[in-house]
């Protein structure tokens, strides 16, 4: 059987205690909102491009430690990365909590991301690592909704 | 807080004697032989659906593999026994509940499908636009909803009487809701989220004062502990086949005779006519005029089982155990420093509602899920008890007839465990 501390490891716990771009954007170019219904996770992610560069992202809302601590290390992974480069990572990212990672292998690395691989192992929780990311691409699409995991 | 004191009074024996043997009871059920991770399943989500012992998935069983026929209107044996049982089964549960006649039970689904039948057969007739529902802030969402449609659907105003900070409705300001324009009262028996046991004789009482009918849903009671629903005196009294170790899908309305017989169908369809013509069509007496298309029989039969099971046990004895148990893990995890308990009336059962500092609970739920533990972590159903009380959600163990004091002892052991990766 893994170690619990597989799944929560000290990286994420550490984002979860402080997580990073936890505020919002004034005058935003995307903004979306996340709502997962079955743990009442809530997350609104703001953007800000410049041509198709992903200047900065930020977080605001609250959730459990693997929803919380992926918005915060999605927030600092997408700075400076091209949209075709952060729809690609989602795809990466994606893999990798829903045990599919050996599959999906284009794109840049995961890095810091790789942090959430023992979230495959609890199928009950991947929508709460996927939920920040789900939302920033509304956001990065312009879509102004209501995103949710149900 | 439950004090050993009122754990002795809910009890005239000796403490040292068992209310019930355990090791026994655990042995019908086949499910508490699965391991999660490699560890025996401690399964403390009974508020949301009990397991079921292996007498009620053999009538199930028994019925589908000797007896399956429908019900009601084959002149030939298999339709015959299945009648039977399926009529058996009724009568279990009029028994169980002490109702006066076995007309008075309606199968539903569940505790949900009984109180959209009584708000849109009972509702729709008798509640219009001005009247007035009066419901309290700890209902499960199903005894919300139904009556917020209705509402929609009439111009009646839904009324909610306030509970305290130990999760206790509030008798004065529910009183102060009794108006002339009150048409109905539904109430929990038992509060899903909290475990708190309303005074139902009391409310009744005083509602009746006022010639306003009651509807209790008791989706959580009968599990716990022995029910009456002459002693209660109230008019409607809904309930699941599930929570009680019996099948989903299959469930109970009870009612007053005199109100139930003036009830216009809540469905249309078979078994709840008597004949039909493009003229018009004759309705079937009570329970069948009430219960349209062809039942849940096989839920029904196994429903019946389960409540054998519970009178073959004893529920007074269920409700010491529990009682035990309930005071044995409050205890434990009120020892954990950053726990909050949500639900500390002293009249309460199976239920022990909690937050963990600032923990999420279902970092929580998961934790506890790697050692084995089943709890459920959310809203319950139950969003104005959460708003009430200021947390987004809690961890819920809920402990039936089969649990242990080991199982409580391994909860606080896995919340410590929650404490130390977290805190």
């Amino acid at each position: 059987m893994s170690d619990i501390n597989d799944l929560y490891q000290e990286l994420i716990l550490d984002h979860n205690r402080s997580p990073r771009n936890h505020r919002e954007l004034d005058a935003p170019d995307g903004k979306a909102e996340g709502y997962n219904p079955l743990c009442g996770d809530h997350v609104t992610v703001f953007v800000k491009l410049e041509k198709d560069v992903v200047k900065e992202v930020t977080f605001k809302g609250s959730g459990c430690a693997i929803s919380t601590a992926s918005a915060s290390l999605m927030t600092q992974t997408l700075k400076g990365k091209t949209l075709d480069e952060a729809k690609a990572l989602f795809r990466r990212f994606h893999g990798l909590v829903t045990g599919k990672a050996k599959e999906i292998t284009e794109g840049p690395g995961l890095g810091k991301l790789e942090v959430f691989a023992g979230v495959c192992e609890y199928p009950a929780r991947v929508k709460c690592a996927t939920l920040a990311w789900h939302t920033v691409k509304a956001a990065l699409e312009k879509r102004d909704e209501i995103v949710t995991t149900e | 807080m439950i004090t050993a004191a009122n754990v002795q009074a809910g009890s005239n024996r000796p403490r040292s004697v068992p209310a019930l043997d355990v090791e026994r009871i655990r042995a019908d059920f086949p499910i508490l032989r699965e391991r999660i991770g490699g560890r025996p399943v401690v399964y403390l989500d009974n508020a949301a659906t009990a397991q079921k012992p292996q007498q009620v998935i053999d009538a199930v069983s028994a019925y589908y593999a000797r007896d399956n026929a429908n019900v009601h209107r084959g002149v030939h044996t298999l339709s015959v026994r299945a009648t039977r049982a399926f009529e058996e089964a009724r009568v279990k549960i009029q028994r169980f509940i002490a109702a006066p006649r076995p007309e008075q039970i309606i199968f539903t689904r569940g505790t949900t499908e009984a109180v959209n039948l009584v708000a849109q057969s009972y509702g729709r007739t008798r509640i219009r636009e001005g009247d007035e529902i009066v419901i309290s802030w700890m209902e499960h969402h199903s005894n919300i909803v139904p009556w917020q449609i209705l509402c929609q659907q009439t111009g009646a105003v839904l009324r909610v009487a306030p509970i305290n900070d130990r999760g206790e409705l509030l008798i004065d300001e529910f009183v102060r809701l009794l108006a002339p324009r009150t048409k109905l009262v539904a109430i929990t028996h038992m509060s899903n989220a909290l475990g708190t046991i309303n005074p139902v004789r009391e409310i009744v009482d005083l509602a009746h004062a006022r010639e306003i009918p009651v509807l209790v849903d008791g989706a959580q009671a009968v599990p716990h502990f022995p029910v009456n629903v002459q002693e209660l005196d109230c008019d409607f009294y809904a309930f699941s086949g599930h929570k009680m170790f019996g099948p989903t899908g299959i469930g109970v309305l009870y009612g007053r005779l005199e109100i139930l017989e003036g009830l216009p169908p809540y469905q249309g369809g078979g078994d709840m006519i008597k004949s039909v013509s493009f003229a018009g069509t004759t309705y079937n007496d009570l329970p069948y005029r009430l219960e349209a298309g062809t039942p849940h029989i096989a839920g029904a039969i196994g429903l019946g089982a389960a409540v054998d099971y519970l009178n073959a046990v004893g529920l007074d004895n269920v409700a010491v155990h529990e009682e035990e148990l309930l005071f044995h893990a409050t205890e434990l995890v009120s020892q954990i420093p950053q726990v909050r308990l949500i639900g500390t009336a002293p009249n309460k059962a199976g239920v022990l509602s909690f937050v963990i500092g600032d923990v999420h609970a279902h970092d929580v739920g998961t934790i506890l899920d790697h050692v084995g533990i089943a709890v459920r972590t959310g809203h319950h159903c139950s969003q104005p008890v959460m708003e009430r009380f200021k947390v987004p959600a809690t961890t819920r163990a809920s402990f039936a007839l089969y649990n242990t004091k080991e199982e409580a002892d391994a909860l606080a052991e896995g919340l410590r465990e929650v404490v130390r990766v977290f805190c």
